[in-house]
């Protein structure tokens, strides 16, 4: 019998990554966004860059959210098939909710979350369907993944059902349309982490597109090298377009492009897009069946199962 | 006089100290792209409190419009400790153009004249509602400097509203010290940073399209020019 994962573990491994992440800014991101500045021309977009990089050191030594508007947060749970937890997942999707009112008082985050007609706030970012909780499973695994995700929710994504016929010239355009539409004016935060899902039904390409750019990390590429390829020409795309960091003209609009494909309809081309801002915010823990708990900063989230193509 | 600001490679970033309430002079003399710093006490007022003083004609507080005249379109990360004290360790602002056809009213019932907020207005929008009342936009940087303007705070003075609007609507009075850095981008003529900075993107975007084909399906929507302001 397996030992079953206490659920007070997983909410106090869900308070800290909700720190985590409201505070300090992932590596991976981070990096991309010192190479953006080193490569940018224009001085007003460059000073952007260098204000954002010592707001980051700022957040990290003084433990202050990065970012007063601390998104949505929102969890992703992969767990592993003989994974067990004290309570059952009822029990775990309760640790996720406790953990997201009480680290909202205390680090505090920015209470978001609100009804969408009255504008009632709980004040604690808990609400009906909020925190949204994902769940994905892996097998031969006993442990539960948790990553948490803040996201901004108002600028930057876009849906689109194109068609075959549109090709690779459609999804370019669209792309480009996104960008500059919330690039002007910075309105989506760039430089952006631009996450494209394409296929699936038109929720499946949303939900792809922003665990492409939620869940990957800066650096990562599709296993698919036609894929792959893709997300380098609309990366080069995206920063020949001429807006820089805060919409003002320059190079710095885009550090990484990832893309995720779901099987379609046979006479659609939905295409889904999103992009994670100056304040990519995400924390990953993994918590094993024995309770030791490992944080990580790689979310690994796109796993060969999750990306299978067979009946398997 | 300095030279006029045309294009973004005339703007000279310029350091500049204000402190609350921000006077005549001192706003006169803000240019495009000025790097500003505030000293002194702003007040958060967004969606809740617009509500309240524009559609619902209360008034802002006496006491906070005795203190400043600078309104941050803002709601901090904050929280009420047990002990009744406030935690705000953060400010980041939100996108100001929702806000404009409140600003008229705004600015004859608040007497603000400085505001700091994200993405700014239209230059249509600043020569109508802001130059009227002489008033400026000042952009946050990035738009997520939160914890390097959070520290910049150094106490609430203030909250109103707090119950009935909530920790993200309420009016915040907070004493601030050297914060910053801010851009102007709306000045008292109504020219827009932003706007300069559009027209030197406009001009490549032509090319940039250059090869891409229609769509297949088009879509209803407002606007087909991609040089036109969303905002």
């Amino acid at each position: 019998m397996a030992r079953r994962i206490p659920a007070k573990a997983i909410e106090d491994v869900a308070r800290e990554l909700m720190a985590r992440a409201a505070i300090d800014i992932p590596a991976d991101y981070r990096e991309g966004v010192v190479r953006a500045r080193d490569a940018e021309r224009n001085r007003i977009a460059r000073f952007v860059l260098d204000e954002m990089l010592r707001n980051w050191q700022i957040a990290t030594a003084e433990r202050r959210p990065m970012c007063a508007d601390t998104g949505l947060p929102r969890y992703y749970v992969r767990v592993g098939n003989e994974a067990s937890v004290e309570g059952g997942f009822v029990a775990l999707e309760h640790a996720l909710r406790k953990a997201t009112a009480e680290a909202t008082a205390a680090i505090p985050l920015r209470p978001n979350r609100v009804h969408p007609l009255t504008r009632k706030d709980h004040d604690n970012n808990v609400g009906v369907h909020a925190p949204e909780v994902t769940w994905a499973f892996e097998p031969g695994a006993d442990w539960v993944d948790i990553t948490t995700v803040h996201k901004g929710g108002l600028f930057g994504s876009d849906y689109r059902m194109l068609f075959p016929a549109d090709g690779i010239g459609g999804i370019k355009r669209f792309v480009i349309d996104t960008l500059v539409e919330h690039g002007k004016r910075g309105l989506a935060c760039q430089p952006a982490i631009v996450g494209i899902g394409i296929g699936g039904s038109k929720d499946t390409c949303m939900r792809l597109g922003k665990e492409a750019a939620c869940l990957r990390t800066v650096g990562s590429r599709n296993p698919d090298p036609e894929i792959a390829r893709l997300e380098e020409e609309l990366t080069a795309l995206g920063n020949y377009i001429g807006i820089g960091a805060m919409g003002f003209a320059g190079t710095s609009l885009v550090v990484a492009t990832h893309i995720e494909i779901a099987y379609t309809h046979t006479g659609g081309l939905p295409v889904g897009i999103h992009q994670f801002c100056l304040s990519s915010r995400r924390a990953t823990a993994r918590v094993h069946a024995d309770g030791r708990v490992e944080f990580r900063s790689d979310p690994g989230w796109f796993t060969d199962y999750y990306r299978r193509e067979g009946i398997e | 006089m300095s030279a006029a600001i045309e294009r973004l490679d005339d703007v000279r970033m310029d350091e500049v100290v204000l402190t609350t309430p921000v006077g005549e002079a001192d706003l006169a003399r803000l240019k495009l792209g000025d790097v500003v710093y505030l000293d002194g006490t702003v007040y958060t007022a967004r969606e809740g409190v617009y509500r309240k003083v524009v559609d619902e004609g209360r008034g802002l507080p006496a006491s906070v419009r005795a203190l400043t005249n600078v309104n941050f379109h803002c709601s901090p990360a904050a929280s009420v400790r047990p002990d009744g004290t406030y935690a705000v360790e953060a400010v980041t602002a939100t996108a100001s153009f929702r806000f404009g056809k409140s600003m008229t009213r705004w600015f004859e019932r608040s007497g603000a004249k400085v505001i700091v907020g994200k993405a700014g207005l239209t230059e249509l929008a600043y020569r109508e509602w802001f130059v009227p009342h002489g008033s400026v936009y000042l952009t946050t940087i990035g738009y997520g400097m939160g914890a390097a303007y959070g520290q910049c705070i150094k106490r609430v003075r203030e909250v109103h509203w707090l119950a009935e609007l909530g920790i993200a609507q309420a009016l915040w009075v907070l004493e601030v010290e050297r914060l910053g850095p801010f851009l102007v981008e709306g000045d008292r003529e109504g020219r827009s940073l932003f706007a300069l900075a559009n027209r030197e993107i406009d001009r490549r975007l032509g090319e940039v399209y250059a090869g891409l084909p229609p769509y297949v399906m088009g879509r209803f929507g407002e606007t087909t020019a991609r040089t036109d302001e969303l905002v």
